[in-house]
C-alpha cells in the first residue's frame, strides 16, 4: 500500500475501467469461439455428395426417349420425369409431401398414390387427395445438347402448378 | 522411520494390495468378499431404509428394473458390436451373418431387442408410478425433471437403434419419423439434412444414427442415472407409501438395506432376466427384406412408441400434430412439480378416496371420447374441404385443436366448479385424461390401423402385402 493517490479530474476519467473492460472482451472473444465452433461443427456435419448419386446433376436421357404424355421413373435421381403432352418436362421428387414415403405412379389411375396416408397426386404433381399439405417438389431441369439435365440438388417447394414450371426443349 | 511404516519391508506386490484394501480387512476369502460387495451395494444405497418402502405393490420394482435393463442393454450392446458393420448395405447383411453364422448371435440381438422396448414401457410406467403416488412434488422436482430428459434420452436410443438393422421397417419408420422434424418453421428441413446427413435416409444417416447410438446418448444416460440415485439419497428416499386414511408417518421403522431390500432386488432382476431371456429364445427380434428407398411399404409405420403422434397425424395438419402438440406435452412435463407443488398426499396412490374416483372417471371418459372422437373424425370430419380456402394449417390444425382444447377447458371447468375440485385434484384430473388418450391414440395406431391407414379391427385386418 505504499501507492499514492492518483487525483482523477473528469476528463481523465476513462469510460470504461479496466475491469469491466477485460469482462466485456472475455464475454466478447468466448461468443467469438462459440460462432466460430458453431459454424465449424455445421460445416463438418454438412452432407457428403458423389458425382452421379442424388444430390447431383443427373443426366435423364435424350428429349425424344420420353414421348409427350409420359411419366418415367429416374431411380437414381429419386424423380418421375413427366412430359406434357405439349412437350413440357417436369422433375417430380419421389418424396411424398407428407411424410417422405417414396410416391409410385399407378399408371392405370394416371395419378401418384402414395402408400403410407393415401395421398394422390396427378402428373403434374398437384395435390388431388391430401393428407399431403402441397404438390410434389421440383427439380430444375435444363435442356443440353438434346439432353434433359435434371439438379437434384436444388429442391423447390410450390403450392401450385403453374404452366411456367414447365421447361421446353 | 521404519517401524511406523513395515511396508517398506514387504515386495511392492504386497504393498499395493495393502494401500488397496481398507483396514480391518477380515481374514477369510468368504468375509472378504462379502465386505467388498456390502461396501459397493451402500455406494448406492443407503445402510437402513424406512420397512414401508420395501411394499412391492407400491414401486412395483420399476426404477430397479429400468436400471437392470439399461445393464443388460449395455452388456448386449457391447457385445453386438463385434459383429455389426454401421455401413449401407452391409448392415443389413451383418445382421443376416449374426442369425445364421454367429454363436447364438441371434439370442443377443432379440435380448437386446426386447430389453430396448421393455426399457421404455418400464419407464413410462416408472413416470406414471411417480405421478400417482405424488413423488414428483418438492423436494424431488429436480428428480423428475432427470427423469424425463432419461425418458426422453431412451426414445432417442430406441429411434437411433432402430434404424440399425437396415431392413425395409427400419428405413421406412426413420423416413417417416424424421419427416416430422420438416413441419418445424423456417429450420426444420435443414435440421432434417443435418440429422439424415443428406437429402434422405441414406448410409450417412446409419453412421449418424450408429455414433449417436453408441456414444452420446448412453454416456449422457449414465450421467443422468448417477445424478438420479444420488437424487434419490439427498430427497429423503423413497416416498413412504401409506393407506389412504393415514396420517403421515413421522418416525418410519427403519430396516437394513443388507439383507432386506438386497434380496428383493436380486430375486426382482434374476426372475427379469430369466422373463426377458425366456421371451427372447421364443420370439424373435422382426427382420424384414432390406432397406429399399424406392418402395414404401403398406402401410408404412413409425416406430410403436410414435404410433400415437402418428396416429394424431391422421387428425390434425402435421405442425399442429408433429410440433404444437408434442411441444406443449413436453412443457407440461417439466412444469408439472412446479404447478402441482403441495406435499399433503405424498405416498398416497392417487391422492384420496376423491381423487381415485376422478382419476378413474378421468380414464374411462378419455377412453370414450378419444376412441369417438378419432371415429367421428376418420368417417365424418372433414375440416378441409368444409372450410376450403383456408389454409390447412388452420381449418385442420388449430381449429381442431381450439376445439379439443375447449372441451378439456369445459371438464376442468367442471371439475373446479361443479366439483369443487382442488388444484391437486384438478392436476389429477388431466394428467390422467391425457395420458389415456395417449394410451389410446397408440393403441389404435398400432392394431387397428391397415393398408392406407383406413381403420381395421385387428381380427378382420388385411395383410400389409
Amino acid at each position: 500500500m505504499n501507492e499514492q493517490p492518483i487525483e482523477i479530474t473528469p476528463e481523465d476519467e476513462p469510460a470504461i475501467d479496466r475491469r469491466s473492460f477485460l469482462k466485456y472482451a472475455g464475454i466478447a472473444i468466448g461468443a467469438l469461439a462459440a460462432v466460430e465452433l458453431g459454424a465449424i461443427g455445421f460445416g463438418y456435419a454438412q452432407p457428403r455428395l458423389a458425382e452421379g448419386d442424388f444430390g447431383s446433376v443427373i443426366t435423364a436421357g435424350a428429349v425424344d426417349d420420353f414421348p409427350p404424355g409420359s411419366v418415367t421413373h429416374i431411380t437414381n435421381g429419386r424423380f418421375y420425369l413427366t412430359r406434357l403432352e405439349d412437350g413440357g418436362f417436369l422433375a417430380l421428387h419421389q418424396r411424398c409431401t407428407h411424410l417422405g414415403c417414396t410416391v409410385p405412379w399407378d399408371q392405370a389411375a394416371n395419378q401418384f398414390i402414395c402408400p403410407c396416408h393415401n395421398s394422390q397426386f396427378d402428373d403434374t404433381g398437384e395435390v388431388l387427395n391430401p393428407p399431403a399439405p402441397r404438390p410434389l417438389d421440383l427439380f430444375p431441369v435444363s435442356i443440353e445438347d438434346g439432353s434433359v439435365m435434371v439438379d437434384t440438388g436444388t429442391k423447390i417447394s410450390r403450392d401450385d402448378f403453374d404452366p411456367s414450371q414447365a421447361v421446353y426443349a | 522411520m521404519s517401524d511406523r511404516d513395515p511396508d517398506i519391508e514387504q515386495s511392492g506386490f504386497d504393498r499395493a494390495r495393502k494401500r488397496l484394501t481398507p483396514p480391518g480387512v477380515p481374514t477369510d476369502d468368504r468375509a472378504r468378499s462379502r465386505m467388498v460387495l456390502d461396501t459397493l451395494i451402500l455406494h448406492l444405497h443407503p445402510a437402513r431404509i424406512p420397512a414401508r418402502t420395501l411394499k412391492w405393490t407400491y414401486t412395483w420394482g420399476l426404477g430397479g428394473l429400468a436400471a437392470l435393463l439399461v445393464t443388460m442393454l449395455v452388456g448386449t450392446g457391447v457385445l453386438l458390436l463385434a459383429n455389426y458393420t454401421p455401413t449401407a448395405p452391409d448392415a443389413y447383411l451383418s445382421i443376416l451373418s449374426l442369425r445364421s453364422d454367429v454363436w447364438f448371435g441371434e439370442l443377443l440381438r432379440n435380448i437386446h431387442h426386447w430389453s430396448a422396448n421393455l426399457l421404455l414401457v418400464v419407464a413410462v410406467l416408472h413416470l406414471l408410478r411417480v405421478f400417482f403416488t405424488g413423488a414428483h412434488r418438492p423436494p424431488r422436482e429436480v428428480n423428475w425433471i432427470f427423469g424425463v430428459v432419461m425418458l426422453l434420452l431412451i426414445l432417442g436410443a430406441n429411434f437411433t437403434g432402430y434404424l440399425l438393422p437396415w431392413d425395409q421397417l427400419a428405413y421406412w419408420a426413420i423416413t417417416v419419423g424424421t419427416s416430422l422434424i420438416t413441419y418445424i418453421p423456417l429450420v426444420g428441413g435443414n435440421i432434417e439434412s443435418l440429422l439424415l446427413g443428406g437429402p434422405e435416409v441414406s448410409g450417412a444417416t446409419l453412421l449418424n444414427f450408429y455414433a449417436f447410438h453408441i456414444s452420446f446418448i448412453p454416456l449422457s444416460l449414465f450421467a443422468l442415472m448417477a445424478l438420479h440415485f444420488w437424487r434419490v439419497r439427498k430427497d429423503g428416499g423413497l416416498t413412504i407409501p401409506r393407506t389412504v386414511d393415514e396420517q403421515p408417518i413421522e418416525r418410519p421403522e427403519r430396516v437394513t438395506t443388507i439383507p432386506h431390500l438386497i434380496r428383493r432386488e436380486t430375486v426382482w432382476a434374476l426372475a427379469w432376466i430369466a422373463i426377458i431371456i425366456g421371451f427372447s429364445v421364443a420370439f424373435p427380434a422382426p427382420l424384414e427384406g432390406i432397406a429399399d428407398p424406392m418402395v414404401s411399404p403398406n402401410p408404412a409405420k413409425a416406430p410403436w412408441y410414435f404410433m400415437g403422434i402418428q396416429e394424431l397425424l391422421l387428425h390434425f395438419h402435421p405442425f399442429v400434430a408433429a410440433i404444437v402438440i408434442p411441444t406443449l406435452a413436453l412443457l407440461g412435463f417439466f412444469t408439472l412439480p412446479f404447478i402441482d407443488h403441495a406435499s399433503e398426499h405424498e405416498g398416497i396412490y392417487f391422492r384420496s378416496r376423491r381423487g381415485r374416483s376422478l382419476a378413474a372417471m378421468a380414464a374411462g371418459l378419455s377412453l370414450v371420447l378419444t376412441s369417438a372422437w378419432i371415429f367421428v373424425d376418420d368417417r365424418y370430419l372433414d375440416w378441409a374441404t368444409w372450410l376450403e380456402g383456408w389454409p390447412t394449417v388452420l381449418s385442420n390444425g388449430f381449429l381442431p385443436l381450439a376445439i379439443a382444447v375447449v372441451i378439456l377447458a369445459l371438464l376442468d371447468m367442471w371439475i373446479e366448479k361443479g366439483l369443487g375440485g382442488t388444484l391437486e385434484e384438478r392436476v389429477l384430473f388431466l394428467f390422467t385424461f391425457l395420458a389415456v388418450s395417449l394410451v389410446v391414440l397408440t393403441i389404435i395406431g398400432i392394431f387397428f390401423r391397415g393398408p392406407g391407414m383406413e381403420l381395421f379391427w385387428p381380427w378382420a385386418m388385411p395383410s400389409a402385402h
